[in-house]
């Protein structure tokens, strides 16, 4: 029996339920200093002196670590990764810890090493530093303006990068058009918030390194830790033990990572640093912060015939990163449309805020706000229905794969792989009952209720390549192990995993180990990001799991006298298809357990294997992979707004996603909810606060709303399954699908709700103050004057 | 730093310790004790992923320290599976409803149902909302947690004579 498919239970639940876990903080290193990081509290400024006399003196303080105490064991003054393309400034690399400039509140200046976090925090405070206040950018769009101050004296022009994405005869499709509509957008940012913040530990013994790291991407730590501290790769390991949530900020090698593992260098201790909730508002990436100026022109029924406009992308204060975010949003803008000319400025400029790198969704929320916003107006003006302009601009079925005259990042064609967008809409609106809605409305709305239903679209490229690497092992007791870079943070990843090797060897799921993010046992990763994972990894696996049966085949098959054809793998033993043979030779041995094929294929010295077969029950595979696979997705929700206090009530949440072909189909569920409670979440809640000097005023849960159960409304959730041709499971991605429409979607009910006040939705998150000081402007409007 | 000695019973066993007057209840727990199944996500008593029960009730670790616990009855998650290895009912109803993800909120979750469930054997849904209000989750979007204390509640129903 097969358990691809199958909504098996999860092979990391034991554990985690019964307190067994083992995240980062829960590693035990004997001997162990604990860090704490003196932060700017400075948006900007010079650091004129700073003192660390006093805290140097606190017993149980064995380091005051600044910038220059750490440079004698690094190979280079500045991290690498942000600059790839070599065409940024060099200053916006960041340094591990701070020069004589801090560009942002929260970064680190300086690191206390103490015998107990308690010591190193107390010790951090006594620190003392001058600070000469420098004036700071908060809004990114006076920033790039000529007459802002500079985010960093280094940098002349906060604007640090432009560039054109586009197609086709813009100018000829807007000189043609019947309607143009014009508006501006924006999305600001919020942060990951996985509940387990970051951290991480550096084992020191005799010269070697072990990093436990709660990370999306150990292989790219791991790379830079060698590079940055000149290590033989012999001399480190780094683990990824159990990680408590990604959605993005775990993706990047912090100047924290390079400096707590430069100070277990530069003491030969242990050491170890566990991030704090505000640590984590002040010092991990966020997102978002985007602002859009587009028209859209078409014909007299709707048919777009051009988009064009201007994306302003808020860095922050550093590139911890390739800027590769406002070019995902800037090439995924039309979604599922199609769109015939297309011209885009894209700018990237400096604020001095904490720098942005992917928060789930990874530039992909915004420009489906900007589209499905842009369809709600066409809608509107032309008194079409919003489903039906949607309808008339989908790219049919027929014409996948569909190809956009764009590149990815990778180079390649952006090649949408396969998908039936219009199906999915029309099954998902049936469910809802779409076009029952405005006699429900009419209802509603006799009773003095404003309820509205709205729906958005979104398309995304998942399983981001180059490769990733899934080893298949068969130890001496049969145990059948995996390995792999891509790294396992909630999402299930072992249980799938798991599922489509066990599947090769009629085993279950629970009967197959899994090893994600260990660099001694597989060198090569890349990590999780970009809803990669089954994609890459999982075909990886695949590869590898049949090769590793097909060799256990041969070697039977040798053994046992019969060709490898006639045997069948079931339940961790190689069989002779019973119906393959005419007599059964009782004398001779019918089977031939995975183990005893292991300890032979391992080697023992003088014995030989069969001609041909390779040492060792095992495969890797790195599968390849430059295209993407897009997954799709349609939502549908009904909200009641109370105008007379700007509040929003989710009534209904249905969500339609098509992620190719299902391994395991509740873990998928789990995925999607997760994603649609972060788009809630966008959309109505989260908020990162920063006055005009770019101060942080959100530090805290109390002043940062994370939903709760009680403002997160049940979903209802459908799927299609079209397989992608490009990877052999068929599947795509999943994680963040759920996230990229949802925050289109609302803003659509709320606008529908509010129809009668003329309300129009621009900008998330959507606060109550807001949409009631649009309320009131609404009725004003209205009242004959 | 003054130290304290106390004694309490930490998933009934008793325990003694000292302790230095500022150390957290989650500290002590998870670093004295290596009771790492409690876990902290905020330090400032909003997450409660440090929920544990303190003489039965639900209790924020990061937010007690550990003297105050002197002469109490602490409850971790690591207390809840039967000595025999049975998962407690909600343990088991969170494995086969898929009600974690990362598993990090799971602890503090699992606690405040332990006490909610006691005193509301027949929850509704929104109930279990509002009794889980406290508790954040970055992963589930909470239907399935939902669904996991709502099994559980049937579960522990069918258990009683
Ligand atoms: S860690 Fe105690 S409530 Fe968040
Ligand atoms: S399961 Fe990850 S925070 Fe709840």
């Amino acid at each position: 029996m097969s358990v691809m498919g199958k909504s098996v239970r999860r092979i990391e639940d034991v554990p985690l339920i019964t307190g067994k876990g083992r995240f980062v903080d829960d590693v035990r290193a004997p001997g162990v200093l604990h860090g704490a990081f003196l932060r700017s509290s400075q948006a900007h400024a010079k650091i004129q002196r700073i003192d660390a006399t006093a805290a140097k003196a606190m017993p149980g303080v064995h380091a005051v670590l600044l910038l220059d105490d750490i440079l004698p064991v690094m190979t280079r003054r500045r991290m690498m990764g942000g600059n790839r393309s070599g065409k940024l400034p060099e200053t916006l690399i960041p340094t591990a810890l701070a020069e004589d400039e801090v560009c942002f509140a929260g970064q680190p200046i300086a690191l206390v090493i103490a015998d107990s976090r308690y010591l190193a925090e107390d010790a951090a405070e006594r620190i003392e530093v001058d600070y000469e206040p420098l004036p700071a950018v908060s809004d990114c769009r006076r920033g790039i303006g000529e007459s802002s101050p500079s985010v960093q004296t280094a940098i002349k022009s906060n604007l640090i990068t432009s560039y054109d994405v586009g197609y086709g005869d813009v100018e000829a499709a807007f000189k043609n058009a019947t309607h143009v509509f014009g508006d501006t957008f924006s999305q600001h940012r919020g942060g990951g918030h996985s509940i387990e913040g970051r951290g991480m530990l550096v084992e020191y013994s005799s010269g070697s390194f072990t990093v436990w790291a709660s990370t999306q991407k150990p292989h790219d730590l791991y790379q830079m830790l060698v590079d940055l501290l000149e290590l033989d790769e012999n001399q480190l390991r780094v683990i990824t033990p159990d990680v408590g949530g990604g959605f993005g900020p775990k993706l990047i090698v912090y100047p924290e990572d390079i400096a707590l593992a430069a100070a277990a260098k530069l003491l030969k201790r242990s050491v170890k640093w566990t991030e704090d909730r505000r640590e984590h508002f002040l010092g991990a990436i966020q997102e978002r912060d985007q602002y859009w100026t587009m028209e859209i022109a078409t014909d007299s029924e709707g048919l777009i015939l051009g988009l064009r406009g201007k994306l302003l992308h808020d860095l922050g204060a550093y590139a911890y990163q390739d800027v590769n975010l406002p070019y995902n949003s800037a090439t995924s803008v039309s979604g599922p449309y199609i769109v015939p000319a297309y011209a885009m400025t894209v700018e990237v400029g400096l604020t001095n805020k904490v720098p942005v790198s992917s928060v789930r969704g990874a530039g992909y929320p915004q420009p489906a706000f900007v589209m499905e916003r842009l369809m709600d107006r066409i809608a509107r003006e032309l008194g079409l229905d919003r489903a039906e302009v949607r309808r008339r601009n989908i790219i049919p079925v027929d014409q996948m794969p569909y190809e956009k005259p764009l590149k990815a990042r990778s180079g390649a064609a952006i090649v949408y792989d396969s998908g039936d967008y219009l199906a999915c809409q029309a099954e998902i609106l049936a469910v809802a009952d779409w076009d029952g809605f405005p006699a429900r409305q009419a209802a509603a709305r006799k009773d003095g209720r404003y309820i509205g239903i709205g729906m958005a679209n979104a398309v995304k490229g998942t399983g981001r390549g180059p490769f990733e690497s899934g080893m298949v092992r068969i130890s001496a007791s049969g145990r059948i192990s995996i390995y792999t870079g891509a790294t396992a943070m909630g999402q299930g990843l072992a249980t799938a995993l798991a599922q489509i090797c066990a599947d090769q060897f009629g085993v279950e799921a629970d009967d197959v180990t899994v090893v994600a993010g260990d660099t001694a046992m597989i060198p090569l990763g890349l990590g999780g990001f970009a809803s990669r994972q089954l994609v890459t990894a999982g075909s990886s696996v695949l590869l590898a799991s049949r090769a590793t049966a097909t060799k256990a085949k041969t070697l039977a098959g040798h053994i046992l006298g019969v060709a490898a054809e006639d045997l069948e793998i079931v339940q961790g033993d190689v069989k002779i298809i019973a119906a393959k043979q005419l007599v059964v030779d009782k004398k001779k041995p019918q089977s031939i357990s995975l183990g005893e094929l292991s300890r032979i294929l391992r080697g023992a010295p003088g014995y030989a294997f069969p001609e041909g077969l390779e040492p060792g029950l095992e495969a890797t595979f790195h599968f390849r992979t430059d295209a993407l696979a897009y997954a799709n997705a349609t939502h549908v929700v009904e909200v009641e707004v109370d105008p007379e206090i700007g509040e929003v009530k989710i009534l209904r949440y249905i969500a339609l996603q098509d992620s190719g072909r299902l391994i395991n189909p509740v873990i998928v569920d789990g995925q999607v909810h997760g994603g649609i409670a972060h788009g809630i979440s966008n959309a109505l809640f989260e908020w990162m606060g920063y006055d005009e000097n770019a101060q942080p005023v959100t530090t805290t849960f109390a002043e940062y709303l994370l939903p709760t159960a009680m403002e997160i409304p049940p979903f209802e959730t459908l799927y299609k399954e079209s397989p992608s041709p490009i990877n052999p499971l068929g599947v795509k991605g999943a994680g963040e699908v759920g996230t990229i429409p949802v925050t289109a979607a609302i803003a659509s009910a709320i606008e529908d709700a509010l129809t009668p006040f003329g309300v129009r939705v621009l900008h998330a998150p959507i606060n109550p103050e807001q949409l009631l000081e649009m309320i009131e402007e609404g009725s004003k409007k209205q009242r004959p004057s | 730093m003054t130290l304290h000695n106390i004694k309490l019973t930490v998933n009934g066993l008793p325990v003694e310790a000292a302790v230095d007057d500022r150390l957290t209840l989650a500290d002590f727990l998870r670093h004295q004790l290596n009771l790492t199944g409690t876990h902290i996500g905020c330090e400032h008593g909003v997450c409660g992923a440090c929920t544990i029960l303190v003489d039965n009730v639900s209790a924020r670790s990061c937010l007690m320290l550990a003297v105050q616990t002197d002469g109490l009855a602490v409850r971790t998650v690591e207390g809840l599976q039967a000595t025999d290895g049975t998962l407690h009912p909600l343990q088991a109803a969170f494995r086969d409803n898929h009600g974690l993800q990362c598993g990090y909120c799971t602890p503090g979750m699992l606690m405040t149902l332990v006490e909610f469930l006691g005193e509301n054997p027949q929850p509704s849904a929104a109930d279990v909302r509002e009794a889980i209000s406290g508790n954040l989750c970055r992963c589930t979007g909470y239907q399935r947690i939902v669904e996991s204390a709502l099994d559980a509640a049937k579960r522990l129903n069918e258990q009683e004579p």
